[in-house]
């Protein structure tokens, strides 16, 4: 017998910091502070400690969604509902509270609405094997439609004041409830996407959802998860912001779902599968609050801002390739 | 017409290298008008690679085509395709979409005066090519309506279409019924009788005997001989497939039989297999032989609960059960390394370690979370068993040669410390360094007291590594041998079903 004495094969080659500092989330940070430093020469208004905190509200719902959505894409899949989602949530915690509920059962009930969301879209996707994108463009219709079969022209209003905490209350100073749940929510998705055999298992089905199988994983089961998660977030987003606007109309978070991948993909996750990272998804939350806050100080109309954040994703998307190719 | 004794189309010192791999080293083969020349060899003799040279999808890297005995070059398939040359593949390569007369004149349709397809005189010339061979379809129905016989009449019609004088026909009775087959025989007397030169590629013997004229073989990319089907028997001719000596890169050590690790009762499938059964034992390895297509990947699929099977039982461990999921057949200690190692194997684009460490993150964490330490150990020891070339434990999978993926997914299974071990042509297009450090590792698993099961085309793999042998044939188990009864004759008689006194 030939004792083959295997070599010693180093654990890797870069190390960890090299990385990161060759990464997209440097490049981002890079951006994010690039306009950080244009918002404050172009408006006096902008270093203000109230107006930041404001600004945040650009972005924290959104990115909520985000996290979980960032997942979803990673595996692979894509859910378009979230904002049918928030819809539907906010529309059943209305009924509720013209019945009479309080908060905790308000809570209760957007949490559950978003699950159930999830769950449908879910038992769609993974059990029967339909494609994401069809399912939750016509659940986006469905969800959304039972808002407005519910409420038509007319409108929630007069949630109980203690419901108001959620998007309208600050923990101390300048740090609003909302910006607290959104950090927490980067810490939860953060630490499940990068340090968990679940966030293990996301990339292995994103980039080889049939060597995944066959590697033991139990990838329906996994897509199924994602979805409740995706839904979950949804449903608090859907408390948030039915907290701070204080009423529900059908049209609630209309196109959300496009800024949330629009988050999602500027922060470097691959629209198809396989990559990305949660830090990434936070700078680009940041990204796309201080470019809407900016623009919004300096009166910009809200159709220019929405142009100027098209061509910002579609930029930054195709800056690196671009590069490349002058490079060859 | 064109005296007989004149080669259509010939090849000569044909030399086609892949990396690592030469799937053909200067082979030569003739075509006659108004014969059909059989092209004879085991899976992996460069029948494959000869035909898309012939269809312009490869180029030789050295050797001539020569057409009517003149030097050609075909850089692109339409290059032959204007030289008279066309293949019906196995897979018939067909647009379900389009209409029957859209899928005969893709390419080359008639034009009217302002330079569109004229349909009309479309539809009118496509019926009568689909009369010339006797074929009763309407010109203007979708592919996508039609049974796979019928397609293979358009795929005839197309390749008449472009006014063919070689035929390549690829297998094409493997998806067909006794009737559709009758059939497509008369069809070829037809285009013989219209003085088309015919390559007929195919395992199965009956029907070479049946209509084929010459025969040539090739054995390992490489020429073996030629000649009339008149002056052969098929005695002969499976000697000359499969006449090669077994040597030392089957490093097949003695181990010692145990107790049945795994038994299979009664597997069935609607479609795929039937009625399989068998047992396993510690240290041994059972090869699986037969054709492609005899429904062995199925089975082991079925074992590893990538499908479900319809009836019948396993017992792992004195344990009886059906295996649902991989997830199931993991736990139970039953693992797969895959023949489609690209699509199935490897996860590329996920680290070497990550791949490595997939089933088995369980152990290598702690309450769910990483353990990146415990992870790079547990790939180092198994991919320094394997002797596994790489830069780092971090580099990508893709990056990596197809022999060392191939490694980097048994590392990933044994580190989960199977009982039965199920290798799907494990040496499958790998260069013969890797080939024989995963025949001697295979060996050494055995010795250990792990079952392996070795699917298997290759005849010298198969005699070489096997403690016994059970050959399948359109989805049963056709013949087991052991001993002195494995000899390459017995197995491909059993493969493709030649009865003992032929």
């Amino acid at each position: 017998m030939t004792e083959q004495t295997g070599r010693q094969i180093p654990d890797r080659l870069t190390s960890p910091l090299s990385r990161a500092l060759k990464s997209w989330e440097a490049l981002l940070l890079v951006v994010a502070a690039a306009i950080f430093i244009a918002n404050s020469l172009a408006s006096p208004y902008f270093l203000d400690p109230w107006n930041l905190s404001d600004a945040t509200f650009n972005f924290t719902e959104k990115a909520m969604i985000a996290f979980a959505m960032a997942l979803l894409i990673i595996s692979g899949e894509i859910d378009l509902s979230v904002g049918a989602i928030i819809a539907l949530a906010s529309t059943v915690m209305g009924l509720a509270m013209t019945a009479g509920a309080g908060t905790p059962v308000l809570v209760a009930l957007g949490l559950g609405t978003g699950l159930a969301c999830g769950a449908f879209n879910g038992l769609l996707v993974a059990r029967f094997g339909l494609p994401s994108i069809v399912v939750t463009i016509g659940t986006m219709s469905l969800f959304r439609g039972i808002s407005y079969i519910v409420l038509g022209d007319s409108a929630f209003t007069g949630y109980p004041a203690s419901f108001g905490w959620f998007g309208q209350g600050y923990v101390f100073w300048v740090i609003t409830v909302e910006l607290v749940i959104f950090a927490l929510a980067a810490i939860v998705f953060g630490v499940l996407l990068h340090r968990t055999n679940f966030g293990r298992m996301v990339y292995a089905i994103g980039n080889n959802a049939t060597a995944a199988r066959f590697s033991g994983i139990r990838v329906e089961r996994i897509k199924f998860t994602l979805f409740l998660l995706t839904g979950l977030m949804s449903g608090i987003a859907a408390i948030c912001l039915t907290s701070r606007l204080g009423s529900t109309r059908p049209s609630i978070a209309a196109g959300f779902e496009l800024e949330v991948v629009t988050i999602v993909v500027l922060g470097g996750v691959s629209i198809l599968g396989g990559s990305g990272s949660i830090p990434g998804v936070v700078l680009a939350a940041f990204v796309m609050g201080l470019v809407t806050f900016g623009l919004g100080l300096l009166n910009v109309p809200g159709i220019v801002m929405s142009i100027i954040v098209g061509a910002l994703l579609i930029a930054v998307i195709a800056l690196p390739r671009l590069w490349s190719m002058v490079r060859r | 017409m064109q005296d007989a004794a004149t080669p259509v189309l010939s090849l000569r010192g044909i030399v086609k290298t892949f990396p690592g791999v030469r799937a053909l080293d200067g082979v030569q083969m003739d075509l006659y008008p108004g014969q059909v020349t059989a092209l004879i060899g085991e899976n992996g003799a460069g029948k494959s690679t000869i035909v898309k040279i012939l269809t312009g999808i490869y180029q030789p890297d050295a050797g001539q085509i020569l057409v009517d005995g003149t030097e050609t070059h075909f850089p692109t398939a339409q290059a032959a395709g204007h030289a008279g040359v066309t293949a019906i593949h196995q897979e018939t390569v067909l647009f379900d979409d389009m209409t029957v007369a859209e899928n005969i004149f893709i390419g080359h349709a008639p034009r009217n005066r302002f330079g569109l397809i004229d349909s009309n005189a479309m539809i009118r010339r496509a019926r009568e090519i689909l009369a010339s061979i006797g074929a009763d379809l309407n010109p203007a129905v979708r592919l996508r309506d039609l049974g796979i016989a019928s397609k293979h009449l358009v795929a005839i019609a197309r390749a008449l279409s472009i006014d063919a004088r070689v035929v390549i026909m690829d297998e094409p009775t493997a998806a067909l019924s006794h009737k559709e087959i009758a059939e497509l025989y008369e069809l070829v007397e037809t285009l013989k009788g219209q003085g088309k030169a015919i390559l007929f590629i195919s395992h199965k013997f009956d029907e070479i005997f049946r209509i084929a004229d010459r025969w040539t073989v090739f054995r390992d990319g490489q020429f073996v001989g030629e000649g009339l089907m008149a002056g052969v028997t098929e005695a002969e001719l499976v000697r000359l497939m499969v006449g090669r000596a077994v040597d030392q890169i089957y490093p097949k050590r003695p181990a010692e039989i145990g107790a049945p690790a795994l038994t299979v009762a009664g597997y069935s499938h609607p479609t795929e297999f039937e009625d399989i059964s068998f047992t396993l034992h510690r240290g041994e390895i059972l090869g699986f032989y037969g054709l492609v297509g005899a429904g062995r990947s199925e089975v082991m699929q079925a074992l590893f609960g990538i499908t479900q099977p319809s009836k019948g039982a396993t017992r792992i461990a004195e344990e009886v059960r059906v295996i649902r999921s991989t997830a199931q057949a993991v736990q139970a200690g039953i693992v797969y390394v895959p023949e489609d190692r690209g699509r199935q194997g490897a996860i590329k684009g996920l680290p070497i370690f990550q791949n490595v460490t997939l089933p088995s993150l369980r152990e290598t964490s702690r309450n769910g979370f990483l353990r990146l330490a415990r992870e790079f150990a547990l790939t180092r020891e198994y991919t320094q068993r394997l002797d596994l070339r790489a830069a780092s434990l971090d580099q990508d999978v893709g990056l990596l040669s197809g022999g060392n993926q191939q490694k980097v997914v048994i590392a990933k299974w044994l580190a989960t410390r199977p009982r039965v071990i199920i290798l799907d042509e494990p040496t499958k297009g790998i260069d013969i360094g890797s080939k024989a450090a995963v025949h001697d590792f295979m060996s050494e698993l055995a010795a250990e007291g792990l079952a392996v099961i070795m699917v298997s085309s290759e005849i010298p793999e198969v005699l070489g590594m096997s403690d016994r042998v059970i050959v399948m044939r359109e989805g049963r188990i056709a013949a087991e041998f052991a001993g002195d009864q494995m000899t390459p004759e017995n197995l491909v008689r059993a493969a493709v079903g030649i009865g003992e006194a032929a």
